[in-house]
């Protein structure tokens, strides 16, 4: 039994006034315990809200949640709002993305994390303190003693989000969600939380679901990948195979879109024809068919299905072709 | 794209840009100052692209500005096609404006939600004469659309109705209203989806071949400002630490920060990202406004040595053709005389720090809080 | 190289389809023609507004007359209530009140815009001054707006209406709108500096538009929204201090005149143990204009908020 699983997980946004919108359509996945996951994709494609949709953060109202995500046989959806608070800083914790927002602006650092070690470790205040040095030296914030009394505003950028990862780590859980925990911050910053991310998942076998639009920090930190689109998974592979051949061609024309440090400079960006908005309802055929390549007349017809494909998974009625990608995508 | 015969368009010489930071109750007074640019020489060829890279409090943006003089040099040249900018006045500096423009970060912003397309492209032909015939400018007004690739049926419409991609297009259908020389790319593609970020930087390009446009495109992301620059020029805490041409920079660079900046950046590639060897900088950014002393790099340099590094601020200085870096011992290094070390993170105090890349700092009065 | 058109030249980009754009003006109103608040605010207003223009046409007696004045004693505590051709009722002279309301609302009503619209006008010149020039301008601007914002607005009505020697329906309506000059200098003056600092404001100067231009085109357009959603919520509590003004008596000593705040205070100071009705009416309907801009304005703040564009 995998640590996490996800079945058919759909959220649908329903405002007074104008149409239901579904931000998650049916999306599915495991996470083992130890493994590192990335749920990849660009603004709007469902990522974060199936983030929140398992730690039960959306809004009570506004919105409708079906499908189950189990996590140690419990499914998290089914349960009462005491017990899911229970759980989320013991067994699951999370990463945001803006540091500044996330953390309390008017309690200092060490209370936040004594906080958190007194509520579900039940810590008396001073053996939290003790462990919450010990948590920020962990994530390498220098002179540690000194932070607990500090303000998040008095730390940078990268030193708030060690904080939060402190936090998010201070109870041990056994799975970590890190929604887009680097993209406001400076590339040699986020050089350092990544390699902290990467250091700290291995020394306490903490499950990680990395949740990003960035494909080079993908490349580097996770084991499975998942490229999703319009709320679906359209592709699901093992790191090394989702980079070398691509069969979506979302996935493709990423990777060919993307300016790359290595590559040579003559050569072209390929883009992706028009944009995110330009796209047709999955129960229609495929959202991605009016900017696809390699689109056919049965992708504006029939919804395709999740299907294995080369040990992963793929949503396509016409993939790349292994040659097509070795030639054109690759470098 | 570029030739090195070319002449030069635009030369920066020593260009400063200070903030003061302002307190007090009911008279401001002047406390301190956030060195945002301080000190740059850089010289743009015609027909060229220049790349200006550099994490944020770098000075990157302010420098930008200060060139077309929408930010305030404090001091030092900026010589425009012969002309010192920087030293023009009232309706000379206004028709100046003209030949070099700007193309902003956020698309949303950037344009007039009250006004139509049209209208936000007819302004700047507007003030500077261009728009006397009528047909002509309705011709013009096509021709601007049809080369960023948007539909005539855009001219009536208003910003919040397109996309972000489309309307960085708009922005930079704008910028090529009034017939610009020299365009200034303020990070043009960050704030876009990563796959139209290709779209814009293709359409750049092709702007560039068709019109002779010289860029000076400034941005934090490394890859893309290498795929489109012909020279490149990193910045650290208002100053120029290295510069050269875009392939040389990548295969060799000379200076530590822009190694470590080289190696941070995430490649979609995992046989390449866990092959290669990481540099991680240590600690935070420093302050602008309390920049360390000597060489503004040395707090986190793991090349540092035990002189000159906190004394003296190293010039950029010339080594190898057409390659300029700024550190004391950077023949030393590139011939491993030098090896890496750990080095102890300082932790940056926060209060009164602030970004210049975000403008002069309005710390107002008391009243003005309300 | 045109990306958008694929080659059978069918947009596959939804915004070719649209012919003529929507501006942000017409979007904030078709949002408020679909929210219950503004239109409960917009009736209310509306029907107001129809009633104080009509008035002298639809009121069923003559205000003045009058008519009932031999039923009234005072001084044995008898003023007659409602009955048939008087369905609210005479107050002390023996004039019907349902008239003296509905004229009223006229009086009420102009007090309430001359009041607002004037503290808009200075208001926004103030401001506009201190946002365009910025500097020592705005500084020396700023500290009068801030000694304006010091004392209470209530006072500050009543300070004013103490200059005027002899007080008249004028005296309430100046008192008033210096209430709301601070109010309106400092919105709008506030919005102009972000407008200031704004991308699109940059741009302009960049492409050479005279700096007058930019500050008309520009700058004003986008910062008077928050001047109008302001000026819809001052109309309202314009009304109510012009009426405690007049409570005070420090407005038009004219017994004759139907206003609501003059008919309120003299309700409340002389007949409330008689005819408390003659209280309630006019304060009743105070308060449900009030409600009905307040209303109003709250809807189209929200209709102007742009987090709100989709």
């Amino acid at each position: 039994m995998a640590l996490l699983e996800v079945r058919d997980l759909t959220v649908n946004f329903v405002r007074r006034g104008e149409r239901p919108f579904t931000a998650v359509d049916g999306v599915s996945f495991d996470v083992e315990p130890g493994q590192t996951v990335g749920l990849v994709g660009e603004s709007g494609c469902g990522k974060s809200v199936t983030s929140l949709a398992i730690m039960r953060l959306l809004a009570k109202r506004g919105n409708k949640v079906s499908g189950s995500v189990r996590f140690e046989g419990t499914d998290l959806l089914r349960l009462s709002d005491k017990d899911m608070r229970d759980r989320r800083g013991r067994d699951l914790g999370m990463v945001f993305q803006d540091p500044l927002s996330s953390l309390n602006p008017v309690i200092p650092i060490g209370l936040q994390i004594t906080e958190v070690l007194e509520r579900h470790r039940g810590m008396s205040r001073k053996a939290a303190s003790i462990e919450a040095v010990d948590l920020l030296d962990k994530v390498g914030i220098p002179d540690p003693s000194r932070r607990l009394t500090e303000y998040p505003h008095q730390l940078s950028g990268g030193m708030r989000q060690r904080a939060l990862i402190a936090i998010a780590l201070a109870c041990r859980p056994r799975l970590l969600i890190a929604d887009e925990p680097t993209t406001a911050l400076d590339v040699t910053i986020q050089a350092q939380i990544l390699a902290l991310l990467r250091e700290l998942v291995q020394d306490t076998g903490t499950a990680l679901i990395m949740i990003t639009h960035d494909l080079g920090v993908v490349a580097g930190l996770c084991d499975e990948v998942n490229v999703l689109y319009g709320g679906k998974i359209v592709e699901r592979a093992q790191r090394h195979q989702l980079f070398a051949e691509p069969r979506h061609p979302y996935t493709h024309g990423l990777l060919a879109s993307i300016p790359r440090l290595d590559a040579g400079r003559g050569e072209k960006l390929i883009p992706i024809r028009g944009s995110v908005a330009d796209n047709i309802p999955w129960d229609g055929g495929c959202a991605f068919a009016p900017r696809c390549p390699n689109a056919l007349p049965v992708c504006r017809e029939v919804s395709p299905r999740l299907v294995p494909d080369n040990g992963g998974l793929l949503r396509c009625h016409n993939p790349v072709r292994p040659a097509v990608a070795a030639g054109g995508g690759t470098r | 794209m570029s030739n090195p015969a070319a002449e030069v368009l635009l030369e920066v010489s020593d260009l400063k840009v200070h903030f003061p930071i302002k307190r007090g109750i009911v008279i401001d007074r002047t406390i301190g100052h956030v060195f945002a640019v301080d000190g740059v020489d850089l010289a743009i060829r015609r027909g060229e692209t220049y790349g200006l890279v550099g994490e944020s409090g770098c000075g990157k943006s302010t420098l930008g500005r200060a060139i077309l003089r929408l930010s305030e040099p404090t001091a030092g040249k900026v010589v425009f096609d012969g002309t010192d900018v920087a030293a023009l006045k009232g309706e000379e500096l206004r028709k100046a404006r003209r030949r070099m423009q700007m193309i902003f970060q956020d698309p949303l912003s950037s344009l007039d939600p009250r006004q139509s397309v049209e209208s936000i492209l007819l302004e700047g032909m507007r003030a500077h004469g261009l728009d006397k015939d009528e047909e002509a400018t309705q011709r013009r007004l096509r021709q601007l659309l049809s080369a960023v690739g948007l539909p005539e049926t855009s001219l009536r419409k208003y910003p919040h109705e397109f996309s972000g991609g489309q309307r960085q297009r708009i922005g930079i259908a704008r910028a090529l209203s009034v017939e610009p020389d020299l365009i200034v790319a303020d990070e043009p593609v960050s704030a876009l989806d990563v796959s139209v970020q290709a779209q814009v930087v293709n359409l750049l390009e092709d702007l560039q071949d068709r019109l002779g446009l010289t860029y000076l495109v400034i941005a934090h992301d490394l890859a893309v400002v290498r795929h489109i620059s012909d020279r490149i020029g990193v910045m650290y805490l208002g100053a120029l630490v290295e510069e050269t041409d875009a392939d040389t920079l990548y295969e060799n660079p000379m200076h530590p920060y822009t190694r470590a900046l080289l190696s941070a950046i995430p490649v979609p590639d995992p046989v390449v990202e866990d092959t290669r060897e990481q540099i991680l900088l240590a600690g935070d950014l420093p302050s602008p406004a309390n920049p360390p002393t000597g060489c503004r790099f040395h707090t986190r340099c793991p090349w540092r040595q035990a002189s000159l590094c906190d004394t003296d601020r190293p010039q950029l200085r010339e080594i190898g053709r057409g390659h300029r870096v700024a550190c004391h011992y950077a023949e030393d290094i590139r011939d491993g005389r030098i090896q890496p070390h750990e080095v102890e993170p300082e932790l940056i105090e926060l209060t009164g720090a602030l970004n210049p890349d975000l403008g002069p700092p309005d710390v107002g009065t008391v009243s003005e809080i309300l | 190289m045109n990306t958008l058109l694929n080659k059978k030249k069918e947009p596959i980009d939804k915004l070719a389809a649209a012919a003529v754009g929507k501006s942000l003006g017409r979007e904030a109103l078709s949002r408020m023609l679909r929210s219950p608040v503004a239109i409960t605010g917009g009736v209310i207003t509306g029907l107001f507004v129809l009633l104080a223009i009509f008035a002298p046409l639809i009121a069923p007696k003559d205000p003045f007359a009058r008519t009932l004045q031999g039923e009234v004693n005072l001084g044995r505590g008898i003023i007659p209530g409602a009955q048939p051709g008087f369905p609210l009722g005479v107050d002390d002279f023996g004039r019907d009140e349902l008239s003296r309301l509905l004229v009223g609302a006229q009086n009420t009503l102009l007090v309430g815009v001359l009041a607002t619209v004037i503290g808009v006008a200075i208001g926004i010149v103030i401001g506009g001054l201190a946002g365009a020039f910025g500097g020592w301008v705005d500084t020396v601007l700023m500290r009068l707006v801030d000694v304006m914002l010091s004392v209470p607005s209530l006072l500050l009505a009543i300070s004013v209406a103490a200059l005027f020697a002899k007080p008249s329906q004028w005296t309430v309506i100046i008192a008033v709108s210096m209430v709301g000059v601070p109010i309106f200098a400092r919105l709008l003056r506030g919005s102009m500096l972000v407008q200031r600092n704004s991308d699109h404001v940059l741009a302009a100067t960049s492409l050479g538009v005279k700096r007058g231009a930019i500050v008309f085109r520009h700058m004003l357009p986008n910062s008077l929204g928050p001047v109008i959603v302001q000026a819809t919520l001052t109309l309202a509590t314009a009304i109510l201090e012009a009426a405690a003004l007049s409570f005070l008596g420090l407005g038009d000593p004219d017994p004759n005149r139907a206003e609501w705040g003059i008919m309120l205070s003299k309700g409340a100071k002389q007949f409330l143990d008689v005819r408390p009705e003659l209280a309630y009416y006019p304060a009743i309907a105070i308060i449900v204009v009030a409600l009905g801009f307040t209303l109003l304005g709250e809807s189209l703040r929200e209709a102007l908020d742009p987090k709100n564009r989709r």
